[in-house]
C-alpha cells in the first residue's frame, strides 16, 4: 500500500525513455488555432470561453498591465486543461510536481517586481509600509512586509501542487476503500461509492478553479506593479 | 513483374503485397520526413472529425480515450500487481 499509493506521482517513464516532455504537449494539441471568421464548434467554444476570461480577468489593468494579457491567458488555459486530463483515468498531471510549479511561479512573480521596480520605483517601494503606521513600529513592519513579498511565489508554486496532489490521492485512497468495503459490507461501499462521486465532482471544480486562482494572484500582484 | 507506375508514386492500398518489402524501405524516414508523417496524420484526423460543420463530441472525447489507453499501456507493469488473481 505504501510505495503504491504514491507511485502514480512519479516522473512518466515508457521503457526507459522519459516522456514527461510529450505529457506537457499534449493539451496543445485540444486547443487548435482559429483560422477563419466562423470556426468549427469545437474552436468557436473555446474562443468564447476565453473571450469570456479575458474580459472578466484583464478590466482592472491599465494599459501596461494588459500587455500581460497573452501570458496571464495562457497560463489559465495551460493550467486548467492539464489539471482537467489529470482527472482521467490513469494519467499523468504535470502540475502535482512542485519542480513545474515552481518554474511557473518564480518567473511569473519576479516579472511583475521587476517590472514594478524598474517603472515606478518609488510607489513599488512604499508598498513595504502601510499608511498611518506608528513609528516606532516601522522597522519590524517593513521586515514583515519583505517576509510577505518574499515568499509569494512560494505560496504559489505550494498552493497548486498541494491543492491537486491531495485531490488525486484522496480519490484513490477512497476509491480503493471502496474496493475493498464491496466483499465486506454492500453498503458501507454504496455510501463510500457516493462519497467518490462527489469528490470527483469537487475536483472538476478544484481543477478550475486551481487555475483561475493561480492567474489571478499574477495579475494582482500585476496589478500592484504597473 | 513489371509496373506500369513507378513504386514511388503509388498509394499503400495500390502496392502489390509482394512490392512491399521494398515500398516500406524507399519511404523518407529523415526527421522532416517522421514530422511530415505526423503532421498528415494529424491533419487527416482533424479534418475528419473536428473540422467539420456540426461537429460532435465524438471528435475530442476518440482523442482523450486514446490518451486513456496510452496511459493505462505505460502503467501496467504496476497495475499487473493490482489484480484479483490468486497467484501474482
Amino acid at each position: 500500500m505504501n510505495e503504491n499509493l504514491f507511485t502514480s506521482f512519479t516522473s512518466p517513464t515508457m521503457m526507459g525513455l522519459p516522456i514527461v516532455t510529450l505529457i506537457i504537449l499534449f493539451p496543445s494539441m485540444l486547443f487548435p488555432s482559429p483560422g477563419r471568421l466562423i470556426n468549427n464548434r469545437l474552436t468557436s467554444i473555446q474562443q468564447w470561453l476565453i473571450q469570456l476570461t479575458s474580459k472578466q480577468m484583464m478590466l482592472i489593468h491599465n494599459h501596461k498591465g494588459q500587455t500581460w494579457t497573452l501570458m496571464l491567458m495562457s497560463l489559465i488555459m495551460f493550467i486548467g486543461s492539464t489539471n482537467l486530463l489529470g482527472l482521467l483515468p490513469h494519467s499523468f498531471t504535470p502540475t502535482t510536481q512542485l519542480s513545474m510549479n515552481l518554474g511557473m511561479a518564480i518567473p511569473l512573480w519576479a516579472g511583475t517586481v521587476a517590472m514594478g521596480l524598474r517603472t515606478k520605483t518609488k510607489a513599488s517601494l512604499a508598498h513595504f509600509l502601510p499608511q498611518g503606521t506608528p513609528f516606532p513600529l516601522i522597522p519590524m513592519l517593513v521586515i514583515i512586509e519583505s517576509i510577505s513579498l518574499l515568499i509569494q511565489p512560494m505560496a504559489l508554486a505550494v498552493r497548486l501542487t498541494a491543492n491537486i496532489t491531495a485531490g488525486h490521492l484522496l480519490i484513490h485512497l477512497i476509491g480503493g476503500a471502496t474496493l475493498a468495503l464491496i466483499n465486506i459490507s454492500a453498503i458501507t461501499a454504496l455510501i463510500t461509492f457516493i462519497i467518490l462521486t462527489l469528490l470527483t465532482v469537487l475536483e472538476f471544480a478544484v481543477a478550475l478553479i486551481q487555475a483561475y486562482v493561480f492567474t489571478l494572484l499574477v495579475s494582482l500582484y500585476l496589478h500592484d506593479n504597473t | 513483374m513489371a509496373s506500369v507506375v513507378p513504386l514511388k508514386e503509388k498509394k499503400l492500398m495500390d502496392v502489390k503485397l509482394g512490392e512491399l518489402p521494398s515500398w516500406i524501405l524507399m519511404r523518407d524516414f529523415t526527421p522532416k520526413g517522421i514530422a511530415g508523417a505526423f503532421q498528415r496524420g494529424y491533419y487527416r484526423y482533424y479534418n475528419k472529425y473536428v473540422n467539420v460543420k456540426k461537429g460532435g463530441v465524438a471528435g475530442i472525447s476518440m482523442v482523450l480515450a486514446a490518451y486513456v489507453l496510452f496511459n493505462y499501456c505505460r502503467c501496467y507493469k504496476e497495475l499487473k500487481h493490482e489484480r484479483l488473481r490468486k497467484y501474482h
